[in-house]
């Protein structure tokens, strides 16, 4: 039903001194489980064709993608149409196993934000450490986006995806344009 | 008098003009002045009045520590008051006043007060206006508030933008003078990360003034080769115009940034404040030179020494012609050399030690300048400026040896370490009796979370007066920071610095030292706030013994500068005066910030649209287009009412809530929230966590449900559906979903961990309507897609299936009491779905309802609400509701302290209905009274209204309350006295006003 569907920001764009865009309606399904067992490492391999991202990591495939959330949880990024099926797979993957598995495509909302300055302006709004040592393409962190929680991954260098929840994206993609006005370079970051 | 100087002037650059205006007189500058260094050129000595006296104050430093050049800055929306004229750069366009004056700068007419010295001694306001009481408030304070305050407060909203940057780093080393570019060398080099930050907009800090040489070269030459060095670093960041404002636990420091104030308007932030983590701290914040005290020392052109020089050597700028240098020490002589060079009159150095041998003074008397020693300076002529000094012996009681006429007064009681940072988070200090200041004590250094130290102190900051000593302490400094921060060991060596060699200098507190009552009350210890040797020897003998106690009774230290001149002097005085020693009487507090930053700094990005986050629900844009009037609930925005043209709130909200009970409403219920709870032990835990039973809830079913917290307080209530076997969604109210979902977790993760359970809070996942009203079956059998009857769906069960084209789970439950299907469809979906609903709806007499009409409706069905009937003493029992109470389970949050006997005594303040005898409306949180009086001797109250509306269905007053033993009182009639002193009688009621048998939800 998708056609029905409209992402939270309805493809907003803002180009200061990063690229900030509505990424649009993204799958994404939420998993809790044991990480460490057989079973759920070979139903996510199943359903996604991924291995598991280790602690702190984010991997991609072509169209599906594991960002690591917590020692016993994972949200797995999948085309928004796919989502629902995804989700009915891993349920049944995971039959008799305790786990959670849950499409919660539009429970969020996905940014992303490029460019020169892209670490600049991450880290008007963020606490965690943006430096290129510290965050490289492939790893995720969950963290705060100045009042509210995000979970940022970084699929290629001097590009990030961010989420955060729908209720909020107005006020995540307001305060990411905010930082990101020109003349507000702070020059310290090198990408 | 004070001007610009014909060659000289290191920052400023002789081409370009700066034009600016001061008190409205225009006036001009070169680029690179500062606003004092720009006043002095144009011979503006005077640049403020005193706090409490109006005295004539001229500027008396040349950086941070200035207390009396304070300026009204800017107009508008960029005014700011109390901006240190030393510290604020030039610009062209700057508009400036001084403060604290009426009606003139050079007229003062509270200058009066100054007469008055005698009569306002220390703790003045304390002693003279504590009686009678009632006059504070109405009659002393609103007056002195008029007379007092430094400057004045910005009337419009701020104009500039201001943001945060966080960073995190390694080493971080506050200071940008030889000693912090040294550390930052030694710990470069290690190879670990480094930020440099040095609040002014040059590196090198007094090093280029009072010279010597480092590595053979000029200190400024050597200073711009290290730069260039540092820069190319790839593991170094440098910047300028950024203050070390504070250090916090945790390696945690603020820096504040001032990124525009020097080119406003050009589209930049303001000021950016630096939240930095650093493994480990360098505080290398340099010395502050502090004043003498002696009579009539804050007289307009009496200056620190190295000030002086300051102005002479950095911006071209002499103070005065003829400049007296009193001092205690051999450095002031610098500024006796500084002088001359510029041609300059320097008619005699008093210096109050006897015997003078270093090379200093002997380089003086070889250039022909007279040295007094065992000298000081009895008296200062002149009022508005200096124009001489009297001479005296310092180990006199003041006998005017001779006059000498001067312009300039440049003195010099030592060096005091800048401390601040490195006492912010626990740093301890120790008295160094050779320098006569405080440094800090390397053992007894700021720990972190480890017990180890993460602050290091460095080079003048640590005590090192001499250039060599200085760069040799910075750069193990450096190296020992770095090593701790995980820096790997390296070999290099500290420069060689070669400067002059001084002699001790010889401590003075007073002068001269035998002073009488008349002149120490001249002798200004704390210029800012008008605090003299006296008051503090008064402070003393009136038993302020802790120097906490005595700064806060005398001022001194307060205020902007929070003492930086005036700290040492003030507590050597006060140790005096109580026979004891400096470091028995200790220090004040040094708290953060270093010098008081811009509260914009302080909100950064967050103000306006970003004040707060606003939760919006994916049928915001359409509330907000069709009359919304908002409430927030939480973060969130719901729609109390949509108010249409011509109509009051109050009417929209009859008009819903009739159209709802009479044909169809629409409620956007998608904030309220929505827990997955699931696992092999999800129904075990929920018997835990709600008072009635949900693991024999069966799949398809819906239940009501109540949730405690341990101490048999109602927390939340809510609907459960239990979806499988396994799974059950919880739904919580709006406000409650963060706080229990985080409820749950907390009793998952801290008590029950073997349990097998995860929950997940998919609020935001789901858009949710409640489609109301008899004709809500025929909306939705109109849209098709599913069996929405009575048979297939009965009340209090809920179904997945189609709404139109819409994927949805309905539930058939009721806050309203009628005929009423909630409705899930994706949140992504949840405008389309809105829009057919609407469409669709038509016909049917479909109109959206608010909040209010919400609240009017259950009001009405005698349904709580929690925050209205609950208040967190409040347990359910109290409420009625002892049919959601298990009595089957052994156990349940809450079930043991609803035991206790003070929540089973009969005599609690129970829920009933009240209707008003006239048929009007209840004050909300109106106490119901009765006749006598409690414990306390207060009227007895025995009860208080919860929720109170006009009820458009019953057309009257309609309330709730909680009253004493409520349920035994059915049809009595109370009192509800109001504040306009009428009481309104209201007979107890069974709170159901509307469908008791509840035949109207469940057809």
């Amino acid at each position: 039903m998708s056609e029905l569907a409209t992402s939270a920001l309805s493809g907003a764009q803002f180009n200061g001194l990063a690229l900030i865009e509505d990424a649009g309606l993204c799958g994404m399904i939420s998993l809790r489980g044991d990480l460490a067992a057989a079973a759920v490492k070979k139903a996510v391999k199943a359903a996604t064709g991924l291995q598991l991202p280790n602690t702190l990591e984010y991997v991609a495939g072509e169209a599906n993608a594991i960002a690591w959330f917590s020692p016993d949880e994972l949200l797995i990024l999948t085309p928004y149409d796919e989502a629902e099926a995804m989700t009915a797979s891993l349920s049944g993957l995971l039959a008799g196993k305790h786990h959670l598995v849950l499409n919660v495509s539009d429970a969020r909302a996905l940014i992303r934000v490029s460019g020169r300055a892209l670490a600049d302006v991450l880290a008007k709004l963020t606490p965690m450490d943006v430096s290129a040592s510290a965050f490289g393409p492939g790893t995720c962190r969950r963290t705060r986006l100045a009042q509210i929680p995000v979970a940022m991954w970084m699929p290629a260098a001097g590009r990030v995806e961010l989420v955060c929840f729908r209720s909020v994206s107005g006020y995540a993609f307001e305060a990411l344009k905010t930082c990101a006005y020109p003349g507000s370079d702070v020059k310290h970051h090198t990408l | 008098m004070s001007k610009r100087l014909a060659t000289g002037g290191r920052l400023i650059d002789r081409k370009r003009a700066v034009n600016f205006t001061f008190n409205g007189k225009q006036l001009r500058g070169q680029a690179g002045d500062t606003l004092a260094s720009a006043l002095l050129a144009n011979d503006q000595m005077m640049m403020g009045r005193s706090f409490k006296y109006h005295r004539p104050r001229g500027v008396v430093a040349s950086g941070a520590e200035e207390p009396n050049a304070l300026m009204n800055m800017g107009e508008g929306g960029q005014f700011e008051p109390n901006q240190r004229a030393t510290t604020t750069e030039l610009y062209e366009g700057l508009t400036a006043t001084s403060q604290n004056h009426w009606p003139s700068l050079e007229f003062d007419v509270g200058a009066v007060n100054s007469k008055l010295a005698r009569f306002l001694p220390a703790g003045f306001y304390y002693k003279m206006f504590i009686h009678p009481r009632p006059l504070w408030k109405h009659v002393y304070e609103p007056f002195i508030r008029r007379s007092a305050g430094l400057g004045k407060a910005p009337v419009e909203r701020d104009a500039d933008r201001y943001e945060h940057f966080h960073v995190h780093t390694d080493v971080l080393i506050v200071g940008g003078g030889v000693a912090g570019l040294q550390a930052a060398r030694a710990a470069a080099a290690s190879g670990v990360s480094v930020l440099l930050i040095e609040q002014t907009a040059h590196w090198g800090g007094r090093a280029p003034v009072d010279g010597g040489t480092i590595d053979g070269k000029d200190p400024a030459r050597w200073v711009d080769e290290v730069i260039a060095e540092l820069s190319a670093l790839p593991n170094v960041k440098l910047r300028l115009r950024t203050m070390g404002s504070g250090v916090y636990d945790h390696g945690y420091a603020l820096g504040y940034e001032r990124v525009a104030d020097h080119t406003p308007g050009d589209g930049r932030p303001r000021h950016r404040l630096w939240k930095i983590r650093a493994k480990q701290i360098v505080t290398a914040t340099g010395a502050i030179e502090r004043p003498l005290s002696f009579a009539g020392n804050d007289v307009p052109g009496v200056m620190l020494a190295s000030a002086v020089r300051d102005y002479v050597a950095n911006w071209g700028v002499s103070p005065g012609d003829r400049t007296v240098i009193v001092t205690n020490n051999d450095d002031a002589y610098r500024t006796a050399f500084a002088l001359k060079a510029a041609g300059l009159e320097v008619p005699v150095v008093v210096d109050a030690r006897a015997g003078l041998e270093g090379p200093l003074p002997e380089q003086a008397r070889a250039m022909g300048i007279r040295v007094e020693a065992g000298k000081g300076i009895a008296f200062v002529k002149g009022s508005r400026r200096v124009t001489g000094v009297a001479l005296t012996p310092q180990a006199g009681e003041g006998a005017t040896l001779e006059d000498v006429p001067c312009d300039v007064v440049a003195m010099s009681g030592g060096w005091s370490p800048v401390v601040h940072l490195w006492s912010h988070c626990g740093g301890k200090l120790n008295w160094d009796d050779a320098q006569a200041c405080f440094r800090p004590d390397p053992a007894r250094a700021p720990t972190g979370a480890d017990g180890a130290a993460f602050v290091v102190a460095a080079g003048a900051a640590n005590g090192h007066g001499m250039l060599d000593a200085t760069l040799r302490d910075a750069h193990a400094a450096g190296k020992a920071a770095a090593r701790s921060a995980g820096g790997k060991t390296h070999r290099k060596a500290a420069p060689k610095a070669d400067a002059v060699a001084e002699g001790p200098m010889a401590p003075v507190w007073m002068m001269p030292q035998g002073a009488d009552q008349k002149l120490r009350a001249k002798m200004w210890l704390d210029y800012q706030n008008d605090v003299k040797v006296t008051d503090v020897q008064l402070a003393a003998q009136e038993g302020y013994e802790s120097v906490e106690h005595a700064k806060r009774y005398t001022t001194l230290g307060m205020a902007t500068d929070q003492g930086k001149l005036s700290n040492i002097n003030g507590l050597a005085v006060l140790s005096k005066a109580l026979g004891e020693d400096i470091p028995q009487v200790g220090t004040t507090t040094f708290r953060p910030p270093y010098t008081p930053i811009s509260m914009g700094a302080i909100a950064g990005e967050a103000r306006a649209e970003l004040f707060q986050p606003i939760r919006k629900t994916p049928m915001h844009d359409w509330h907000e287009a069709n009359g919304a009037h908002w409430e927030p609930v939480g973060q969130w925005r719901r729609p109390y009412a949509f108010v249409r043209d011509g109509e009051q709130v109050a009417d929209a909200v009859q008009r819903e809530v009739k159209n709802t009970r009479q044909a169809l409403g629409l409620l956007d219920a998608s904030t309220l929230g929505k827990i997955i709870v699931k696992g092999p032990d999800a129904g075990r835990f929920l018997d835990m966590m709600y008072t009635n039973m949900m693991s024999s809830l069966k799949p398809g079913r819906c239940r009501y449900g109540l949730m405690c917290n341990e101490n048999g307080f109602l927390i939340d209530d809510g609907v459960v559906a239990r979806i499988d076997d396994d799974t059950f969604l919880c739904h919580t109210t709006t406000g409650g979903a963060d706080r229990i979902h985080g409820h749950m977790e907390e009793w998952l993760q801290t008590e029950w961990w073997d349990w097998k359970v995860y929950t997940a809070n998919v609020t935001e996942q789901y858009a949710q309507v409640a489609v109301v009203g008899p004709n809500a079956r025929k909306l939705l059998e109109k849209l098709g897609g599913m069996d929405v009857s009575k048979e297939a769906l009965p009340f209090m069960a809920w179904a997945d299936g189609q709404i139109g084209n819409f994927k949805a789970r309905v539930y058939r439950i009721s806050f309203s009491g009628e005929l009423s299907y909630e409705i899930a469809v994706p949140a992504s979906q949840g405008r389309a779905f809105w829009d057919t609903l609407l469409a669709a709806g038509e016909e049917f007499g479909a109109m959206p309802y608010g909040t209010e009409a919400l609240h009017v409706m259950r009001a009405e069905k005698g349904f709580i609400m929690i925050g209205d009937e609950t208040d967190g003493t409040v347990i359910p029992q109290d409420l009625g509701l002892h049919w959601a109470i298990s009595k089957k389970k052994t156990d349940f949050l809450g079930k043991r302290a609803q035991e206790r006997p003070d929540m089973a005594r009969s005599d609690r303040w129970q829920l009933v209905g009240l209707e008003t005898i006239d048929g009007c409306v209840l004050p909300d949180g109106a106490y119901i009274a009765e006749d006598g009086h409690n414990a306390l001797g207060q009227r007895k109250m025995v009860g208080r209204v919860t929720s109170t509306y006009f009820s458009p269905t019953l057309e009257r007053g309609i309330a709730m309350g909680l009253l004493e033993r409520g349920s035994e009182r059915m049809e009595e009639v109370i009192e509800v006295p109001t504040l306009g002193g009428v009481t309104i009688p209201a007979r107890v009621c069974d709170p159901v006003f509307y469908d008791k048998e509840g035949k109207k939800q469940d057809v």
